[in-house]
């Protein structure tokens, strides 16, 4: 079984829990404004890996990973779920923590697409959901698609019982406004397999990419955001949560 | 037994009361500290005030261009200097190289040229008596090795195939056991070592000879540190009684030994368990408060911050700084499995927080997996915060030198008072390459240095052919090398010896014979390039190859890539096998290392292009790392290549210098620190990250 991928990360450090083997999968589906890597946007590109090279690259250095695992990022790593869940099949053979880092756009409550998406999340210990924006509308803008499948997708995965991490980019003027971040958090505050929220401020590394592809910078002049400025956002979310908890 | 000396009273008895054995005495005594670092306490008053006079001097001595004063007069010996304070009403721990802080010492013995032109290039004259005598009446370490160097030696040294060698200046490298002198006191020692004079085999060959010479230097050494120490009011005859004397007794042995030489390395050893012994000791009666122990081991770092050598501009530059090496090694495991970590060990890091960040003393945790947890976190901590520590594998090195082996240098392991090491700089292999190609030839100055063998005519460089050559230049490059080193050796033995570090030492001593490897990751690379794309020469006008094409691309070190890793691990195996052919000196056990640290840069710039591409004069990797840029897979698999060269065969060490920036090590630290963890029995509840998940009391 082979897949396609943009690049791999041996010490990954910010992509889920410990040290992990990062692999960056090429394609991806979302044209976030903010997209540090849109040199992982294209399908049909990247380089053809096997599971197997993958599976004795992390074997013949595992003492680094055993806090850690590996985590399928991209690029929409869902785009080749085949390939996925036999490189994860395979990892928990291996007793290897396995992440997928996503966006969930591919979701779609259609039976065949969930059968298959379940054989892959039975051998998934975390899912890392980069919810970009709680409002569809707002959504749409910042990533060309609606959001309605990617909340449903974090609700089957409570049904699911998959650990769950929210990561939440922060933007000035797109994704920072109180009530969304508030709105955000009562969202994921009510799913029972929350474990963890990783808020990011955004940073303008992705920048040079564009001008390299050629691609036109749509959020030029943002300012990257600070460190206390995300703590913040984070705060607005943490409140959020708090409160649906409350309640429910 | 045990009551033999007051200073004994309390302590296990063991095999170290009846012979001179500082394991045995640590083994049989020490306690495992497993909590964290809250029991630490900050600088005292005289602390900061001391710290302020030695930030004050070293500022002076900056703006005096780097050295604030030297002695050009005074030969430095054991005794040569009478004692010297920063501020006597303050200081707990006491004594320095010379009268004065950071006034350098002038030490003829190495050679005096070198020390000549380290007091001419700061700015000042050496008394031209001294001159005189050591050119004229006193030969020394320098005069000797030119002396009997061969013509082919002298052209290896200049045209750098060979460089760094230690025949003008101190071989350094050797670690006395300095904690001898405190937990026996001298007078014992120079008992022992009376009694290893009477029992030399008594046919007078010339290694008898040498040996009852040496154990005379040696006794005559000790006396004069019993006098250095008496001139600071310490009578250290006789063990020393509580934590401050011990510390006292232990670096009187340290300073003589850095008045006497001055080596490339002077590093310390492994002194902080040891310590503790005494500290717990105080503590249980009473003796002293953590506050009082905190002071004096502050105080004691302190004094190791001001250790100075009088050295060239053109060393600095090989050493890319002014580096003495004081290396002390802390925590490891014991052989019966318990870690050796102690509130002593954490009272050295805590060092750093109460002085501030500094290179020296080289602070080197010998780092297993079994290290409890807290020190753990607590080494991160410091890392995270000063930058100045070092790590080492313990669980690689422990399995060859036991639990009672240091550090010298960065990575030269020996045990303590058993094995030494003749420090042997290093061979140029990436110009040995060349060489091969070139049939001797060197490619920058075009003179006929190697062997005339055949050389490489075709245009595109055939792997199997220049593997053959390279291994026939190797072999020639191995043997000249070990046979320079024997007499650089042989002269350091005569004309300078080591006296107070070898008296800290057992009579029979392992010595290991050490080499070194400079520009692996070159040559793997470049090997690689031959074998796997297609590699053009260029030659002059006189037919020597001067650069290379590389057409295709090619497997590269640093990517955990088994093709190109093997040609590296080969590489060393063979370099090895071929200097195990030579005789050593005194039965020295051949090593090698790979951790050109600094020098890197110096070696480069003195050899031409190579066939993986890199350009003439280009800096060489550091140690055994891959070449800058060409690791493109991340850190992990940058280091797993490294983690595959053969460690039996380098033995004196494999480095590997790493930088990355806070960030990449996760976010706030966390990963780093070991906070966020897979736990992969976690069901619900258990799985939440704490740090993750800050500032959500619900649940």
């Amino acid at each position: 079984m082979t897949g396609f991928i943009h690049s791999k990360e041996s010490f990954g450090t910010v992509d889920g829990p410990g040290i992990r083997y990062v692999l960056f999968m090429q394609g991806c589906p979302m044209r976030c404004l903010y997209c540090h890597n849109p040199d992982t946007w294209k399908t049909g590109e990247g380089t053809e890996i096997t599971v197997e090279e993958v599976v004795s690259e992390i074997k013949s250095n595992k003492a680094f990973y055993v806090k850690g695992g590996i985590t399928v990022s991209g690029g929409e790593p869902l785009l080749q779920m085949e390939f996925l869940t036999e490189l994860f099949r395979r990892c928990k053979e291996e007793n290897i923590h396995t992440c997928i880092d996503t966006s969930g756009i591919t979701f779609k409550e259609e039976k065949e697409y969930i059968e298959k998406l379940d054989i892959l999340l039975g051998y998934t210990d975390l899912v890392m959901l980069d919810i970009k924006h709680i409002e569809s509308g707002s959504h749409k803008a910042l990533t060309g698609h609606e959001n309605e499948n990617i909340l449903a997708f974090a609700k089957h995965l409570e049904e699911k019982n998959i650990s769950l991490w929210i990561r939440h980019v922060v933007v000035e003027g797109y994704t920072d406004k109180k009530e969304d971040l508030i709105k955000l958090g009562e969202f994921i505050g009510k799913l029972k397999n929350l474990k963890g929220l990783d808020v990011l401020p955004y940073h303008t590394m992705g920048v040079n990419k564009y001008k390299e592809l050629g691609i036109p910078y749509k959020l030029e002049g943002v300012q990257a955001l600070s460190k206390a400025d995300a703590q913040k956002a984070k705060e607005y979310i943490l409140y959020g949560i708090k409160k649906s908890r409350q309640l429910g | 037994m045990i009551q033999k000396y007051d200073g004994w009273k309390g302590f296990e008895s063991g095999t170290w009361t009846k012979e001179i054995n500082v394991r045995s005495f640590i083994k049989h005594n020490f306690t495992p500290y497993d909590g964290n670092e809250e029991f630490l306490v900050g600088p005292t008053k005289a602390t900061l005030d001391l710290w302020e006079q030695v930030m004050d001097l070293t500022k002076q001595e900056r703006e005096a261009g780097g050295v604030l004063d030297m002695d050009t007069r005074v030969i430095s010996t054991i005794t040569s200097h009478g004692p010297g304070y920063l501020n006597k009403d303050l200081e707990k721990i006491v004594g320095l190289q010379t009268d004065k802080p950071l006034k350098r010492a002038l030490m003829p013995y190495g050679g005096i040229r070198m020390a000549e032109k380290a007091c001419k290039d700061n700015g000042y004259e050496i008394d031209p008596e001294i001159k005189e005598f050591f050119t004229t009446h006193r030969k020394t370490h320098n005069a000797g090795v030119f002396d009997a160097y061969t013509p082919e030696m002298r052209a290896c040294r200049s045209s750098h195939i060979i460089t760094g060698l230690p025949d003008a200046y101190g071989r350094g490298r050797i670690i006395g056991d300095y904690r001898r002198v405190a937990l026996y006191g001298v007078d014992r020692l120079i008992e022992d070592k009376m009694e290893q004079k009477e029992t030399t085999r008594s046919a007078m060959y010339s290694q008898v000879i040498q040996e009852r010479e040496e154990l005379s230097e040696q006794i005559r050494a000790l006396e004069d540190l019993k006098k250095m120490a008496l001139s600071y009011g310490f009578d250290i005859s006789h063990p020393a009684r509580d934590t401050k004397e011990a510390i006292q007794w232990l670096y009187f042995g340290y300073l003589a030994a850095v008045k006497e030489q001055n080596g490339a390395a002077m590093s310390l050893g492994r002194t902080s368990t040891f310590l503790d012994i005494y500290s717990e000791r105080d503590i249980k009666n009473g003796v002293y408060t953590e506050e009082e122990l905190q002071e004096m081991i502050d105080h004691f770092i302190m004094k190791l911050r001001l250790i100075k050598f009088a050295r060239t501009p053109e060393y600095n530059a090989l050493f890319s700084g002014d580096p003495q090496w004081v290396t002390e090694s802390i925590g490891g495991m014991a052989i019966d499995g318990r870690h050796m970590v102690t509130k002593m060990s954490y009272r050295y890091l805590h060092t750093l927080e109460n002085l501030g960040a500094a290179p020296e003393p080289n602070l080197t945790v010998l780092w297993s997996t079994n290290l409890p947890e807290n020190f753990k976190r607590f080494c991160a901590k410091i890392s995270i915060e000063t930058s100045s520590v070092q790590y080492e594998n313990d669980d690689l090195m422990r399995f060859h030198h036991g639990d009672d082996y240091a550090i010298a240098c960065c990575v030269s392991s020996m045990k303590l008072g058993k094995e030494m090491q003749f420090f042997g700089a290093r061979a140029n292999l990436a110009k040995c390459l060349l060489y091969a190609i070139n049939g001797g030839v060197d490619e920058i100055s075009g003179k006929q240095i190697a062997p005339k063998y055949r050389p490489i005519t075709s245009e595109y460089l055939d792997y199997s052919e220049v593997m053959e050559k390279y291994d026939a230049m190797m072999e020639w490059l191995a043997g000249v090398y070990v046979n320079t080193l024997n007499i650089i050796h042989y002269m350091h033995d005569k004309y300078c010896y080591e006296k107070i570090q070898m008296a800290l030492h057992d009579k029979k001593v392992t010595r290991w014979f050490a080499t070194g490897i400079a520009g692996l990751s070159v040559v793997a690379d470049s090997l690689s390039a031959i074998k796997y794309a297609k590699v053009k020469t260029i030659r002059n006008e006189d037919g020597i190859v001067v650069d290379y094409e590389v057409e295709g691309d090619f497997p590269k070190y640093g990517n955990d890539d088994d093709l190109v890793d093997e040609i590296a691990y080969d590489i060393v195996h063979r370099f090895m096998t071929h200097i195990k052919k030579n005789h050593t000196y005194r039965d020295g056990i051949p090593t090698t290392s790979i951790l050109t640290i600094t020098s890197n840069v110096v070696y480069g710039k003195n050899t031409g292009a190579t066939p993986d591409g890199r350009k003439k004069g280009e800096a060489f990797a550091p140690g055994a790392n891959p070449m800058h840029r060409r690791d493109t897979k991340g850190a992990v698999s940058s280091l797993a290549s490294v983690a595959k060269l053969p460690f039996v065969d380098a033995q004196d060490g494999i480095s590997n210098t790493f930088s990355i920036i806070p960030g990449a090590l996760g976010k706030d630290d966390q990963i780093f620190a070991g906070d966020i963890e897979v736990n992969f029995d976690c069901t619900d509840g258990a799985c939440i990250s704490p740090t993750l998940f800050e500032g959500l009391d619900a649940e």
